[in-house]
């Protein structure tokens, strides 16, 4: 059945996309699109395989929208309408520092629907009994497994490490990635001190203002868990691109017209 | 559907008829994004959600009758302002869910 394939790759966390008819006489017709394979059937040949090219499309930025096309899958049609639910894999968070706020960050990331996975070269410290809500918990160097590890748009690195020590190489391997969310947890003279640091060693003034710096939106938050709410806030106020104020300060819409979606 | 997931199996374990509700499309502002997914089966219960808690009583009765009759529906809610508030859509914005029996 299609519902039991999709329920499984939703637990493999693998890539797959629904296609559903919504109208006309076939409506309720399914297509499950995999990587290389299809199941069910949209009512003509020509229609799975336009829509299947359209999910895949999809699954690459991670939306979830409808679709027109004609009754054999012309592009220009308007016949049918689908509706392609893309259930991408999850972005990842990497958070770098076993600190107490790491705990709190990995357990908003998990909230949010992120993988999250936590770095730190001291073994003491990296473990699983410390950071329970990680997916994992690695020991290493952070700049050396950032080198190694996949990084796309909606990933986010949280780096609490601040010791200049860990920072600086840290900072450097992370801007050449195109990581959605770069920030960086320390006082304001701390920043400064690692922007200075990283201007020494050629970094660019476009690239330093990809950090976030010091870490989070303004909300005064002071424990571990207000932190890790602040900086999640600024991770999805970053990717709406919103300024992170009062909505009942403000003027613009409450939600951003659909984009494509870099959401979990 | 992630969200949802847990239960739907659940319920098919326990051989329960069921009927899946997705938000489809959304204009101006809404409070789930396209894919916000609520279930429901035969005996009454519901989890998941299509939107702040506005229109889901309605969507409920749609379920309950594409249960019965295998029927599946495309509804709108919203459309402007005052006919949003009068389903309970208090955020202005007009949704597209699609209702079906999930016999797939």
């Amino acid at each position: 059945m299609i519902f039991d394939r999709l329920a499984a790759a939703l637990r493999a966390n693998q890539p797959v996309a629904l296609v559903t008819r919504i109208d006309g006489s076939r409506a309720g017709a399914k297509l499950l699109v995999f990587d290389e394979e299809l199941w069910g059937d949209l009512g003509t040949p020509g229609l799975n395989i336009a829509a299947a090219g359209e999910a895949r499309a999809l699954l690459a930025v991670g939306e979830t929208a409808m679709r027109t096309f004609g009754e054999d899958g012309e592009p220009v049609g308007v016949e049918v309408r689908l509706f392609i639910a893309a259930y991408a894999p999850k972005p990842s968070m990497y958070v770098f520092g076993a600190i107490d706020f790491s705990r709190a960050v990995a357990r908003i990331g998990k909230y949010l629907g992120y993988g999250v996975t936590v770095i730190d070269a001291r073994p003491v410290f990296a473990t699983k009994a410390r950071i329970p809500d990680a997916d994992e918990v690695v020991v290493a160097w952070p700049d050396e497994w950032l080198e190694r590890a996949p990084v796309d748009s909606r990933t986010a690195l949280i780096i609490l490490t601040h010791d200049v020590k860990f920072d600086i190489p840290l900072l450097q391997v992370a801007l050449r990635t195109n990581a959605g969310y770069i920030g960086a947890m320390g006082s304001r003279r701390t920043h400064a001190n690692r922007i200075e640091e990283l201007k020494r060693v050629g970094v660019s003034d476009a690239d330093l203002a990809r950090i976030s710096a010091p870490i989070g939106l303004d909300i005064g938050a002071r424990t571990p868990e207000e932190t890790a709410i602040s900086i999640a806030a600024e991770i999805i106020a970053l990717r709406e691109q919103r300024g992170g104020g009062r909505l009942s300060e403000g003027s613009l819409p409450v939600h951003n017209a659909r984009t494509p979606v870099n959401a979990p | 559907m992630k969200d949802v997931l847990e239960t739907l199996e659940r319920w098919r374990g326990e051989g329960l008829p069921i009927a899946v509700a997705t938000v489809v499309g959304v204009e101006q502002s809404a409070p789930r994004d396209p894919g916000a997914m609520m279930a429901v089966n035969a005996r009454g219960d519901v989890a998941g959600s299509v939107s702040g808690g506005c229109v889901e009583s309605a969507v409920y009765d749609e379920a309950q009758d594409a249960i019965a009759t295998g029927r599946p529906r495309l509804v709108t809610y919203g459309i402007s302002d005052e006919d949003a508030i009068s389903v309970g859509l208090t955020c202005g914005g007009t949704i597209h869910v699609f209702v079906e029996r999930l016999d797939w």
